[in-house]
């Protein structure tokens, strides 16, 4: 065969495998949307779950991921930071560095369920902390500590370098240039990124199931005091997220709605992801807008 | 006088303020790692230290059967469902990836790029139970009806996993593909090559070693992606037979079996023993990636 007439067929294949994975994309979502929203409404999203009639709802469930995303957040972010901004700053090349940074590789390649383990096993039981939301945030602390640590450190060398010479020039301590100088101009990366694995710590359920538990206690919405157990904001109560919903719903759902529930709540988790998405993407740029004296991201 | 009154000036007490910080964070990521290494390693061990398994039944023993009268803990079926659910996604992703990156990068780099970016994005964002849920109301039907068998089994775990390791494998093969210097290619071109000839022969062997690097990555998610897994592969405890033929895991028997254990039984330790393997194939995982970093800095 002439080379030219192979090029042309190689050219062809990969052009529809490429185009076959944008396919399965849009199968997948298309999908999903097409079987789930149909089954989202008002209810389904306030209402409790039922446990063997029909037409229950995720209520609980979807106010406790978002709970859980919001304390998971506020234990990891700054511990990131922190880590992160000695990796890019302050740590100098050698035998310790080269360590630190291998354990963060480790760590963010753990698969969820041994984190999950491990939080069952010191959080839950040693620490006697309980299926109990604190133990999931913990775990998932775990899990995600690593890639923020990377996302801080990566958006701290994006910095360029004459900004914090000039910080230097002016006779700032090191400290004062990467809080007031060098923080600011990473900001919009690093909220980008904690965006993004929101969305990664939103949909997480292996790490959670044996942390979190696998119920939620019924919860009085009109009850803000966070020590009563009927509480939502309880944070020592168990906590089924809607990813470990989906889970239990479709190993062991006796509901004979259990598939229609199953696909709206997939439904509202990728739509929730999809959102992280999209706003990871303004928000970064409407911060870097705020803060720094620019028009535009370059 | 003054010299020793400017030692603890504000600046000064911020920087050792900011310093030990990051030292309590670095130093928390270090304590996580050992203690999550020695919780999971003690446990795991106990199996062969008090349980009284030997080592070689345990690997390659091919009856499990925890809770019999003689309990027998041959976990082999579901270390070789492990390795073979991962070398089949491993088989169905790579050369769609590598079809992907080539799309994004040589063939149409402009709006390839564009399309296949957020394409990559999204599959990566969408929640494993969710895949899960595609896979049992989806995939499982489709193969039931096409193939003999039920449907769930070892084919319909490898095409989920491989639809979930295909992001990590495009992405790490993009950038490697990407940072090829452009004289390689001009050379090759200016030869007469075609296009084709120019990526068989130029860019892959190149660049293989980045591309293998992200195959890597990509069967360590497989290899320790749990729910996903467990939802459409049947969890029966034999080695299959077929492809179509329901099968188990390390990853979906532990998160079946886990929660219906007591602690400290010896059913439940041969599960820590399962987390044991799953930890030192994250370990085998990260040292291969090491080692075909170093082999392509040279």
């Amino acid at each position: 065969m002439k080379p030219r007439t192979v090029d042309k067929i190689a050219t062809s294949l990969i052009v529809f495998f490429a185009l076959f994975i944008v396919a399965i994309l849009v199968g997948l979502l298309g999908y999903i949307l097409f079987r789930g929203l149909s089954h989202i409404s008002w209810d389904f999203l306030t209402s409790a779950p039922q446990k063997i009639r029909a037409g229950g709802g995720v209520g609980p469930q979807l106010f406790n991921s978002l709970f859980l995303l919001v304390l998971t957040l506020i234990i990891t972010v700054p511990l990131g930071l922190g880590a992160g901004i000695f990796m890019a700053e302050y740590a100098r090349p050698g035998k310790l560095t080269g360590f630190i940074r291998l354990i963060v590789e480790v760590l963010s390649s753990f698969p969820s369920i041994v984190v999950g383990l491990f939080g069952l096993l010191l959080i839950v039981n040693y620490f006697d902390l309980g299926f109990s939301m604190i133990s999931g945030a913990l775990a998932l602390t775990v899990f995600n500590l690593p890639l923020m640590v990377r996302i801080t450190e990566q958006a701290f060398r994006s910095v360029p370098k004459q900004q914090k010479e000039a910080g230097f020039a002016l006779g700032l301590s090191k400290w004062k240039i990467v809080t007031t100088v060098l923080f600011p101009v990473a900001l919009p990366t690093i909220i980008t990124g904690t965006i993004l694995s929101a969305g990664r710590v939103f949909g997480e359920a292996a790490a959670l199931m044996f942390t979190a538990g696998m119920s939620s206690p019924r919860l009085d919405f009109t009850n803000w005091n966070p020590l009563s157990p009927s509480s939502p904001l309880n944070p020592f109560r168990p906590a089924e997220t809607l990813a470990v919903h989906i889970w239990k719903v479709n190993s062991e759902g006796l509901a004979p709605d259990a598939v229609e529930i199953a696909a709206g709540a997939s439904a509202v988790l990728v739509i929730t992801v999809l959102l992280f998405n999209l706003g990871a993407r303004f928000f970064g740029r409407f911060i870097y807008r705020k803060l720094t004296a620019s028009k535009r991201m370059n | 006088m003054k010299s020793k009154k400017s030692r603890l000036e504000k600046h000064h007490i911020e920087d050792l303020v900011g310093r030990s910080y990051m030292a309590f964070c670095v130093l928390l990521l270090i304590v996580i790692i050992i203690s999550m290494v020695y919780f999971v390693a003690s446990k795991g061990l106990s199996t062969f230290i008090t349980g009284g398994v030997s080592v070689g039944e345990f690997f390659f023993g091919t009856k499990w059967a925890p809770e019999a009268d003689t309990p027998s803990f041959g976990a082999f079926p579901f270390i070789s469902g492990s390795f073979l659910v991962t070398l089949l996604a491993a088989l169905i992703a790579s050369p769609l990836s590598i079809c992907a990156a080539l799309f994004m990068t040589e063939i149409v780099p402009g709006w390839g790029k564009k399309l296949l970016q957020p394409v990559i994005e999204l599959l990566a964002g969408i929640p494993s139970v969710v895949y899960g849920f595609i896979g049992l109301s989806v995939i499982v039907p489709f193969l039931r009806d096409t193939f003999p068998g039920q449907g769930i089994g070892v084919a319909a775990g490898a095409l989920v996993l491989s639809v979930m390791i295909l992001p990590t494998i495009t992405s790490v093969a993009a950038d490697a593909l990407a940072a090829l210097p452009q004289n390689l290619k001009e050379s090759s071109f200016a030869l007469g090559a075609t296009r084709w000839q120019t990526i068989s022969r130029v860019i892959l062997p190149t660049t293989m070693p980045s591309i293998m690097t992200g195959v890597v990555l990509g069967m360590a998610r497989a290899f320790g992606e749990a729910l996903a897994v467990q939802m459409v592969i049947g969890n029966a405890p034999f080695v299959p037979k077929s492809l179509f033929e329901s099968a188990s895991t390390l990853t979906s028997v532990i998160t079946l079996s886990m929660g219906n254990t007591t602690m400290g039984s010896s059913y439940n330790n041969a599960l820590w023993s399962m987390a044991l393997v799953l930890m030192l194939m994250t370990f085998a995982f990260v040292g291969l990636v090491r080692l075909l970093e170093r082999r392509n800095k040279i």
